[in-house]
């Protein structure tokens, strides 16, 4: 068994299964908590808390999985080039929106970690954790935080985001479509935008500009905080 | 253009990110560097968006599933978090409330402003 398990095949192949098992019953059940990724890791952790797993052996295909976060970033750069026209026009609210999100998602995150009395590695891991992972796990890993708990938060925060974003819009009387967007890519990156897409086109293209924009943001705001 | 061109051009970009922030003085990391990289390339014209539009679309679209490994990491930490996990569960429930509020009704406002910026130039003409 060990054999099998400590291939890097492994890891890659419970990865994508596990997956597309999540995307289908996402399609199945049409519930936003049913999340493609929530159910892949999931599924994961409890296969190998079953069968006995050590971490390590599927960590050896993970990590390959894992080195394809950067390409993944990098290519949101052509994302935001295919709306550059709705970019050019609406750049200073879109620039001003994210940067009061950024502020307000790290002050309050530092803030509530101080207020219910969390460490130093657990508070570094949630001050970035609006933005996409990647940089979130970046920021995360350059200040101290644990990164696995970026990533926990990063994600639940997003499937937050696609739950309550039509019931925010309504009690904060957000109409304007370009602030509908700008809102739920700011406060709930990628997999907020997927929430975005649905409620309409702008929403969906100012919600991916905003993941960029923010996310670039907030590693600057990061520069300013004790490493 | 050729998919195996496409990865070799987006990941060329990515090794040089990872080079630059080696190089920088501050801790920034690689990805977001080739990200606006990528991005000056695409506006100076010297790469087309059809230089990389397979392989791009290929990680955008299968974004979440690059996450899992780092997400299913947390195993190593659940007994240390459990104690913490009601806290942390709050902090991202009211930090997603509030970073809503503060980004969508910063638009509003700022818009709002352009527009009555604007009305009023057009009152003096």
């Amino acid at each position: 068994m060990d054999a099998i398990t400590s291939s890097p095949l492994f890891g890659i192949v419970l990865c994508i299964f596990t997956f597309e098992l999540g995307v289908w019953l996402n399609k199945k059940l049409k519930t936003p908590i049913c999340n493609p990724l929530l159910v892949a890791i999931a599924l994961i952790i409890a296969i190998l808390q079953v069968f006995k797993i050590p971490l390590e052996n599927f960590m050896a295909g993970g990590d390959i999985i894992s080195l394809f976060l950067a390409p993944a970033t990098a290519v949101l750069a052509l994302s935001i080039y295919s709306q550059l026209e709705i970019l050019k026009k609406h750049f200073l609210p879109i620039l001003l929106g994210c940067l009061a999100g950024a502020v307000v998602s790290m002050t309050s995150a530092a803030g509530l970690c101080i207020a219910f009395g969390l460490d130093k590695s657990l508070t570094a891991a949630m001050i970035p954790k609006s933005v996409t992972t990647p940089i979130a796990m970046e920021i995360s890993r350059q200040h101290g935080g644990l990164v696995a708990v970026t990533v926990a938060a990063v994600i639940f925060t997003g499937i937050l985001g696609a739950i309550l974003s039509p019931l925010l819009i309504k009690i904060f009387r957000i109409s304007h479509p370009v602030a509908q967007g700008v809102a739920i890519g700011a406060s709930s990156h990628a997999v907020g935008t997927t929430k975005a897409v649905e409620l309409g086109e702008i929403q969906g293209a100012m919600s991916g500009i905003s993941i960029g924009v923010s996310g670039i943001i907030t590693v600057l705001l990061s520069l300013f905080l004790p490493a | 253009m050729k998919i195996i061109v496409q990865i070799g051009l987006v990941l060329g970009v990515c090794l040089l990110g990872e080079g630059i922030a080696l190089l920088l003085p501050i801790p920034f990391p690689g990805s977001v560097i080739a990200m606006v990289l990528l991005f000056l390339l695409l506006l100076s014209g010297l790469l087309r968006p059809h230089h990389i539009r397979e392989k791009s679309n290929f990680l955008l679209q299968n974004m979440a599933f690059f996450f899992i490994p780092a997400g299913v990491g947390i195993m190593e930490h659940a007994q240390a978090l459990l104690p913490f996990l009601l806290p942390l569960l709050l902090i991202c429930l009211i930090t997603t409330i509030l970073t809503f509020a503060a980004s969508g009704l910063t638009v509003r406002l700022v818009i709002y402003l352009q527009e009555k910026h604007s009305q009023s130039k057009k009152e003096e003409v």
